[in-house]
């Protein structure tokens, strides 16, 4: 029997950096020496503050290229950039910069086009609280997550795999703590894709998962 | 029933649960928010209710309210538009009543102000109040509900020198914040679910609203609700609807309460009436400040709602309707860019012409205005709330307590 299971929840807060960009080539220089919390929150902080639901584009770089730029092409490249393949913000720096840096060897017009508005690079704060709930069993795992907030599963899905050794999240970190008995649960959280989704999605996909392991031990 | 259990009950018991956890580490500290009106604009409607929840939260939170004279209220108003880029220069005479009312304001508050653990400061009129309170025991936050995008140099370097004292500033979107030399978070403002202005009303009460007003059920209704002020463009909005009228038999209603912060409103409502002239479906209602009721349901009576701002901070007329499940047609400009989605929840004009297009379109398309008004509701309760509000409100203070970490371990 591992240890309990300590809840937590987060908020994040925004901040302005007062860096900004309104041409492509702006947008690459001040990415090669951006803070990697700007990176952060362009990628992941939209799933925690107002956005509509249903974005065309998951990350702030593709939304800006598409709206404010007006090139689709590149939009599409950047918005295809999965920030789950790079567990090193430094690794997701490179490749945004190596994305641009194609894109404006493709279209001379790009290097010297104004966007119709200006990209803001933001940053922001991670406030993290104990809940004092504490879980020990699989089934309270099972019947509680449902009810967890948005900073809850933000917290334990998202941000684990910055906190992490292994760049996971901490439900599979913690059902390992049990041995071989959870290690396929744990697997399988491991697999669910925490981009692409909004986190009352993924709070969904995760209860999913753990309903039907439930069912399947029960046979 | 307690204020939090209510909210419960419209956005969900975890989002309150996160609230009162974020609370316990705010438990007895003493914030108090400044502001120079009571009634009238958004955020005295803000204040309202953050407070009673902040304390039903633990918080010991208090609003008070700067007095001033008409030549200091005239001064703050001229800063207001040159925050919003017009081109002003404010006499000397009038910025030593701004010094001299702030002045006299800080006597009054002292005990108050130094006392706090926190104080946050809304707006110009009160931002030279930190001059005058040198032994401060809290952090002091300026909160900026201007879109002041494009300030007017000289008048915002004037204030500059007040607004840099302080330890952080609250902007509502990143386009508006100024460099200062302190962390500039973004919070977007609110709107309460439960107060009179957005409140579920009754089929009874809202048939009553056309005969109370003189508007006819069977035609549709074009709204556009806010103060009376040039930047909200209500003449642009009147050529919008000269420009519909000439192939639907449309109503138009402008309404909005005054501000008493706010002088020049008199004069756009004697240029709107004129610019009215005797058309019958022109409504134009100058309401007093407190009419939240009368507000909500001309909105729900309308089939779709404006907001053809120039300039906006935020564009809290636009949730209120968005809410009531309408689609808006809104300037393209600051705040409204975050909540008027293109197809999806209204349209984003620029000219009076861009707005005529989107009516008739909408009025023609009336299965796709249903739809953008439940996608405007929906969009609304999962972002613009004021539980959402009162979430990064806590969020901030832990934050500024813990200074410029980027990840902060509440114990």
């Amino acid at each position: 029997m591992g240890d309990a299971f300590a809840v937590k929840d987060c908020a994040l807060i925004a901040i302005a950096t007062g860096e900004l960009a309104q041409t492509l080539r702006e947008l690459r220089d001040k990415l090669k020496t951006i803070s990697t919390s700007c990176i952060y929150y362009h990628f992941w902080g939209g799933l925690l503050r107002p956005r509509f639901d249903d974005p065309e584009y998951q990350n702030d770089f593709a939304v800006w290229c598409s709206r404010s730029l007006h090139d689709k092409a590149l939009a599409e490249r950047l918005a295809l950039i999965d920030p789950t393949h790079y567990p090193d913000l430094e690794d997701l720096r490179r490749e945004l910069v190596e994305t641009i840096e194609e894109r404006l060897e493709e279209s001379e017009v790009l290097a010297w086009m104004t966007a119709s508005g200006r990209f803001y690079f933001v940053r922001s704060q991670i406030v993290v609280f104990d809940t004092g709930k504490r879980i020990t069993t699989l089934e309270e795992l099972t019947s509680r997550v449902p009810h967890m907030s948005q900073g809850t599963v933000f917290y334990h899905l998202i941000d684990a795999r910055r906190r992490t050794p292994q760049g996971n999240n901490d439900f599979s970190e913690w059902l390992m703590g049990f041995g071989e008995e959870y290690r396929e649960l744990s697997d399988r959280i491991t697999c669910i894709d925490p981009y692409f989704t909004t986190l009352t999605d993924l709070r969904d996909d995760l209860s999913k998962v753990l309903l039907s392991y439930t069912r399947e031990r029960r046979g | 029933m307690g204020l939090l259990e209510q909210y419960a009950q419209v956005v969900g018991e975890d989002v309150i649960d996160q609230l009162r956890q974020l609370g316990t580490h705010l438990q007895g500290m003493k914030v108090v928010h400044v502001n120079s009106t009571k009634e009238g604009g958004g955020v005295a409607e803000i204040l309202h209710r953050i407070i009673p929840l902040k304390q039903e939260l633990g918080i010991d939170a208090h609003w008070e309210v700067i007095s001033g004279t008409d030549e200091f209220f005239k001064c703050t108003k001229l800063m207001h538009n040159a925050l919003q880029g017009d081109r002003i220069e404010i006499s000397g005479e009038l910025l030593k009543e701004y010094e001299r009312v702030n002045e006299m304001n800080a006597e009054t508050l002292r005990q108050t102000l130094q006392d706090a653990d926190f104080v946050i400061i809304h707006d110009p009129q009160p931002a030279a109040l930190i001059q005058h309170i040198p032994s401060r025991k809290g952090k002091w936050i300026w909160r900026c509900h201007i879109d002041a995008s494009h300030p007017f140099r000289p008048v915002w370097k004037y204030l500059r020198t007040y607004v840099e004292q302080y330890h952080a500033s609250i902007w509502s979107i990143s386009e508006f914040a100024q460099p200062l030399p302190h962390p500039l978070y973004l919070v977007a403002p609110s709107i309460d679910p439960l107060s009179e202005k957005n409140m579920e009303l009754g089929r009874d009460e809202i048939m009553a609203t056309y005969d109370k007003w003189g508007l006819d059920p069977e035609r549709p209704i074009i709204t556009q609700i806010s103060r009376f002020d040039r930047f909200k463009d209500p003449i642009g909005v009147i050529q919008a609807y000269r420009l519909v009228k000439e192939f639907i038999p449309i109503q138009l209603v402008l309404a909005g309460g005054g501000a008493t912060d706010d002088p020049e409103g008199e004069e756009v409502v004697r240029q709107v009436r004129q610019g009215a002239r005797d058309d019958a479906d022109i409504h134009v209602f100058v309401l007093p400040g407190d009419d939240h009721r009368t507000i909500n349901a001309l909105q729900r009576v309308s089939d779709i709602v404006m907001q053809k701002s120039t300039r906006e901070g935020f564009g809290l007329t636009v949730t209120e309707a968005m809410w009531k499940g309408k689609p808006v047609i809104g300037g393209d400009t600051g705040g409204i860019r975050l909540q008027v989605v293109n197809h999806h929840t209204g349209f984003l004009v620029n000219t009076p012409e861009g707005a005529a297009l989107r009516i008739r379109y909408l009025l023609k398309h009336r299965e796709e205005l249903q739809e953008m008004g439940r996608k405007a509701h929906r969009f609304v309760l999962e972002n613009f709330l004021n539980t959402r509000h009162l979430r990064e409100h806590l969020t901030l203070l832990l934050a500024v307590m813990f200074e410029t970490r980027e990840r902060i371990e509440v114990p």
